[in-house]
C-alpha cells in the first residue's frame, strides 16, 4: 500500500456565498489564508491554508441584492418553518463536524480538543436559536389593557436586511452566534467573515445551502472588513447594523454612516471582545433586530339591545 | 374672536363659548428649573413665548445655553446616586403624587396649553391632559415591578436622561419621556421647544408640589443649541430625542461610538387606507381626525389618504362636505376644531410645501373659511390627482394638508403605502375583517389603526419603523429605553 501515501489531496476553492451560489469575488481578487499558531497571531506567519475571495463593494451590493429579494419569503415563513430550518443547519453541522473541528483548529490555533468544543457549542446554539423562532413573538409581544373599546395587539417584526460584521477572533462560534439570532428573529444577512479567518464562515455557506435555507437569506462575504463594512453601513437599502467584529475606531465610523437612513445599530458588546462566546445567549441579539407593531382594533358592541356578556 | 365659516342662518353656526383664561396664572418671566430652583440663564439670555393664536407675548423665558446645560447634567448626576437607590415603591408613590396634582391641576394646564401651542382647547381638555396624567399614572406602577418586567432580575437605571422633545404635544411629550425615565430610576434633563416651552415650566412647579428630590428633573428651555449641547454631554447615559428626522439623525451622529443609549421618534407620512366596502361616514372622520387633529402637526399624522379608485368620488365629496363645517378659530372656545399653527415659522414651511404641491401639478382645494387677522392660521387643505412622485406625498409637511392618492387593489395599496422613507403610522377602513389583518400584517408601520386613527394609551407601545426612528414610548416595552438591558 506504499501508493497510498502518495495521493495528493483535493484542495477546496473557497467562494462567497451570496444568494444561495457560490461566485467568485466579482473583482477576481484573491487573499491568502493562513493557519494561526496562536489565538492571537496574526495572518501571513502560518502555514499556507487557501486563497480566500477578496471581496469588493459590488460584491457587497450583491449581497443586499439578494438578502432584499430573499427577505419577503424568509420574514412571512412561519416560525415553526423557521424553526426547523434552522435546526437542520444543525443537523448538517453534526454530520460535518470533523471538517469544521479541523478548520477551526487551524483557523483559531486550537488543540483539536478545544476546537471540537468550539464546534459543539456552535451546534448547540443552531439549537438554542431554532427553538426562539415560535416563541419570542409572545415572550416580547401582547395584548395591551388600553383605556377604551379597542383591542390593541403588539407583535414583533423583523427589521430587513441586516449586516453582521463577524467576531474576528471567533471565527466560527462568534460567527455562528451573530448570525443564528439575526436569521431566527427574520431578518436576512449579508456577513462580512473573520478578515483573518474566513475560512469556517465560507465552509457555513455549504452548510446552510445545503439546509434548506432560501438562497439570500445569509450571504458571506470574505475580505477586507473596513472595505467591505463602510459602502455595507452607508447602504440605504440595509436595515440594521452588528458591529460585532468591528474595533473601536471602525465601529464609530460605521455608526456614522448607519445614521443616514437610521439603521438599527449593535454595539460591540463586552461578550464580543471576551473572544469566545462561550457563555450562554440571552435574547439581546434576538430583540435588537426586531420592530414592533402595534394594532388598535375597535372591539364595537353587539347593539343597543346587546350585552358583551 | 370665532371665526364663522358658514352663514348665520346655518344650522352649523354656534355662539361663541370660550374657556376662561382666568384659570391660569402666567408670570411675566421664568428662568430655567435646575436642581430645584428657578435660576437665570448663565448668559442672561432670554427669549418670548409667543401665543400663535393671537401673537400676543405670553411670557419671558430664560433660554439655556451649554453653561447652563453643564450646570443641570451635574445636578442630575447628584441626584441620581439618591433617586436611583430609592425602594421602587417609593419613586412609584413620587409619580403617583405628579399624576394626581396633574388631574387636580389639568383645566388649567390645559388652558396654558391651548394657549402656548394654539391648539383647540376642545383637545389639550380631552385628550392630551388625560393622557399625560395616565402615563404617569401607568409609569408609576412599573417603579417597584422591574424585576417582573422581562428585562431579567433587578435591572439598573442607566444614570442621568437627556430629553428633546416637540412643540406639538408639549406636556403629552414631556410624560412620555419623564415618567418612564423616574420610574426606572433615572434623573432628567429635559429640554422643551422653544415656541412651547411653559407648559414645562409649570411641571416644574408640580415637581415642587410633589416633593420631588431636588435635580431629579431640570427643565431647560432653549433653542436647538442648547438641544445639541444636551445630546453631546459626556456625563449623559441616555438621549431621547423627539421631533425631525433630519435633526434624529444627526442626533445619531453625535452619540455614534460613545455609550449612550438612544430612541429616536421621528417624522412620519402615514398613509390612511379606505377600501370600497368602508363604512364612508365613518372613515371621512377618521380622515378628518387623522390630518387635521392637533392642525396636522402629528408625526403620525394620516397625511396620505389612500382610496380605492371606485369610491373616490363619493369619499371625497363626502370630505369636502365635512372639511366645510370644521370650525377653525379661537383655541380657547370650546366648539373650535382647528386652532392656530404654532409658529410664524411652521406656518411658512407648510405654505411652502402647499405652493410646491400646486406647481407640481397637484389639485389644491381648501375649506372655506375665513382666517383671523392675527396669528398664524391654515385653511384644511386637500390635494388630489397626487402622484408618489409628488413632494406632497413624500415630504411630512406637519400641517393641515392632506394628499390624496388612489389605488385599485390591496396589494397596489400596500405597495404605495410603503413607498417612504418613514414608518410610523397607518389606517385601514373596511369592514372585512381578514383584509384587516393581512394588510396590517403588510404594512410596515409601527402604530396601525383600523376602522379608527391617532388613539393613544400609555400601556400602547408608539414608535417608529425605517426613518420613523427607533425604540417604542409606552408599556412594558418603554421601559427598555432607560434600563441597562
Amino acid at each position: 500500500m506504499s501508493d497510498k501515501s502518495e495521493r495528493l489531496t483535493v484542495f477546496k476553492t473557497y467562494k462567497l456565498y451570496v444568494g444561495g451560489k457560490f461566485p467568485r469575488s466579482e473583482s477576481g481578487r484573491v487573499y491568502e489564508v493562513t493557519t494561526a499558531t496562536s489565538a492571537a497571531a496574526a495572518a501571513g506567519k502560518g502555514k499556507w491554508l487557501a486563497n480566500a475571495p477578496l471581496a469588493s463593494r459590488k460584491d457587497a451590493r450583491d449581497a443586499v441584492v439578494a438578502a432584499r429579494k430573499a427577505f419577503g419569503g424568509w420574514s412571512t415563513a412561519t416560525a415553526y418553518l423557521r424553526g426547523q430550518i434552522l435546526y437542520r443547519v444543525a443537523e448538517m453541522l453534526e454530520g460535518r463536524r470533523d471538517q469544521f473541528v479541523r478548520e477551526v483548529a487551524e483557523a483559531e490555533g486550537l488543540s483539536k480538543s478545544k476546537a471540537a468544543a468550539v464546534v459543539d457549542a456552535a451546534i448547540d446554539r443552531w439549537v438554542w436559536y431554532a427553538g426562539w423562532t415560535d416563541k419570542i413573538t409572545q415572550v416580547v409581544g401582547g395584548a395591551n389593557p388600553v383605556a377604551g373599546p379597542y383591542f390593541n395587539l403588539s407583535t414583533p417584526e423583523p427589521t430587513g436586511v441586516v449586516t453582521v460584521i463577524a467576531p474576528q477572533e471567533s471565527s466560527f462560534l462568534g460567527l455562528v452566534s451573530v448570525i443564528a439570532p439575526v436569521i431566527a428573529a427574520g431578518n436576512t444577512a449579508v456577513v462580512i467573515a473573520s478578515e483573518k479567518s474566513p475560512l469556517p464562515a465560507l465552509s457555513l455557506g455549504e452548510v446552510l445551502a445545503t439546509s434548506d435555507l432560501p438562497g439570500g437569506v445569509v450571504n458571506v462575504l470574505s475580505g477586507r472588513t473596513a472595505e467591505l463594512a463602510l459602502p455595507l453601513a452607508a447602504h440605504q437599502d440595509v436595515n440594521g447594523l452588528d458591529l460585532a467584529g468591528a474595533d473601536a475606531d471602525l465601529a464609530k465610523d460605521l455608526e456614522i454612516a448607519a445614521a443616514d437612513n437610521l439603521k438599527r445599530v449593535l454595539r460591540p458588546q463586552a461578550v464580543d471582545t471576551d473572544a469566545d462566546f462561550s457563555t450562554a445567549p440571552g435574547t439581546h441579539r434576538l430583540t435588537t433586530f426586531l420592530e414592533t407593531k402595534t394594532v388598535w382594533h375597535p372591539t364595537g358592541s353587539l347593539g343597543a339591545s346587546g350585552s358583551a356578556y | 374672536m370665532k371665526t364663522e365659516n358658514v352663514s348665520p342662518a346655518s344650522p352649523f353656526a354656534y355662539a361663541p363659548a370660550p374657556e376662561s383664561r382666568s384659570v391660569v396664572d402666567i408670570a411675566p418671566s421664568y428662568g430655567l428649573f435646575i436642581d430645584g430652583e428657578f435660576t437665570e440663564a448663565a448668559d442672561g439670555k432670554v427669549f418670548k413665548s409667543l401665543s400663535p393664536s393671537t401673537e400676543e407675548v405670553l411670557s419671558e423665558v430664560a433660554q439655556a445655553g451649554e453653561a447652563d446645560v453643564d450646570r443641570a447634567v451635574k445636578a442630575a448626576r447628584k441626584a441620581f446616586e439618591k433617586w436611583s437607590a430609592l425602594p421602587g415603591a417609593e419613586r412609584a408613590k413620587y409619580l403617583f403624587r405628579i399624576a394626581r396634582i396633574i388631574q387636580e391641576r389639568s383645566r388649567e394646564l390645559a388652558v396654558l396649553e391651548t394657549l402656548d401651542n394654539g391648539k383647540p382647547i376642545k383637545e389639550t381638555r380631552d385628550a392630551d391632559l388625560p393622557l399625560v396624567a395616565a402615563h404617569f399614572f401607568y409609569y408609576a406602577g412599573w417603579a417597584d415591578k422591574l424585576d417582573h418586567a422581562g428585562y431579567g432580575a433587578n435591572p439598573r437605571p442607566l444614570g442621568v436622561a437627556g430629553q428633546v422633545i416637540p412643540w406639538n404635544f408639549p406636556l403629552l411629550m414631556l410624560a412620555w419621556k419623564i415618567a418612564p425615565a423616574l420610574a426606572t430610576g433615572n434623573t432628567v434633563v429635559l429640554k422643551p421647544a422653544e415656541t412651547t416651552p411653559l407648559s414645562a415650566l409649570f411641571f416644574a412647579d408640580i415637581c415642587r408640589q410633589a416633593g420631588l428630590p431636588k435635580g431629579v428633573v431640570n427643565i431647560l428651555p432653549g433653542y436647538g443649541d442648547a438641544g445639541a449641547a444636551l445630546t453631546a454631554h459626556p456625563d449623559v447615559n441616555k438621549v431621547a430625542f423627539t421631533g425631525s428626522t433630519a435633526v434624529g439623525k444627526q442626533i445619531a451622529r453625535t452619540v455614534a461610538g460613545t455609550d449612550k443609549k438612544l430612541t429616536l421618534e421621528l417624522g412620519g407620512k402615514g398613509a390612511n387606507i379606505v377600501f370600497d366596502d368602508a363604512p364612508i361616514d365613518q372613515a371621512v372622520e377618521g380622515i378628518v381626525t387623522g390630518i387635521f387633529f392637533n392642525q396636522g402637526q402629528v408625526c403620525c399624522a394620516g397625511s396620505r389618504l389612500l382610496v380605492q379608485e371606485s369610491i373616490q368620488d363619493e369619499l371625497l365629496d363626502s370630505l369636502k362636505r365635512r372639511l366645510s363645517t370644521l370650525r377653525l378659530g379661537d383655541p380657547l372656545d370650546k366648539n373650535t376644531d382647528i386652532g392656530a399653527i404654532n409658529s410664524a415659522e411652521q406656518l411658512a414651511r407648510i405654505t411652502a410645501l402647499a405652493e410646491t404641491g400646486e406647481a407640481e401639478g397637484a389639485e389644491r382645494w381648501s375649506a372655506p373659511c375665513e382666517l383671523p387677522a392675527s396669528g398664524y392660521w391654515f385653511a384644511p387643505t386637500l390635494f388630489t390627482n397626487v402622484t408618489q412622485a409628488h413632494t406632497v406625498a413624500r415630504d411630512e409637511i406637519f400641517g393641515p394638508v392632506l394628499s390624496v392618492l388612489t389605488f385599485r387593489t390591496p396589494e397596489e395599496a400596500v405597495a404605495k403605502a410603503n413607498n417612504t422613507q418613514y414608518g410610523l403610522s397607518a389606517g385601514i377602513w373596511t369592514e372585512k375583517g381578514s383584509r384587516i389583518l393581512a394588510v396590517a400584517n403588510r404594512l410596515r408601520a409601527g402604530v396601525v389603526w383600523a376602522n379608527t386613527f391617532n388613539k393613544f394609551d400609555p400601556t400602547s407601545p408608539f414608535g417608529g419603523y425605517k426613518e420613523s426612528g427607533f425604540g417604542r414610548e409606552g408599556g412594558r416595552h418603554g421601559l427598555e429605553a432607560y434600563l441597562d438591558v
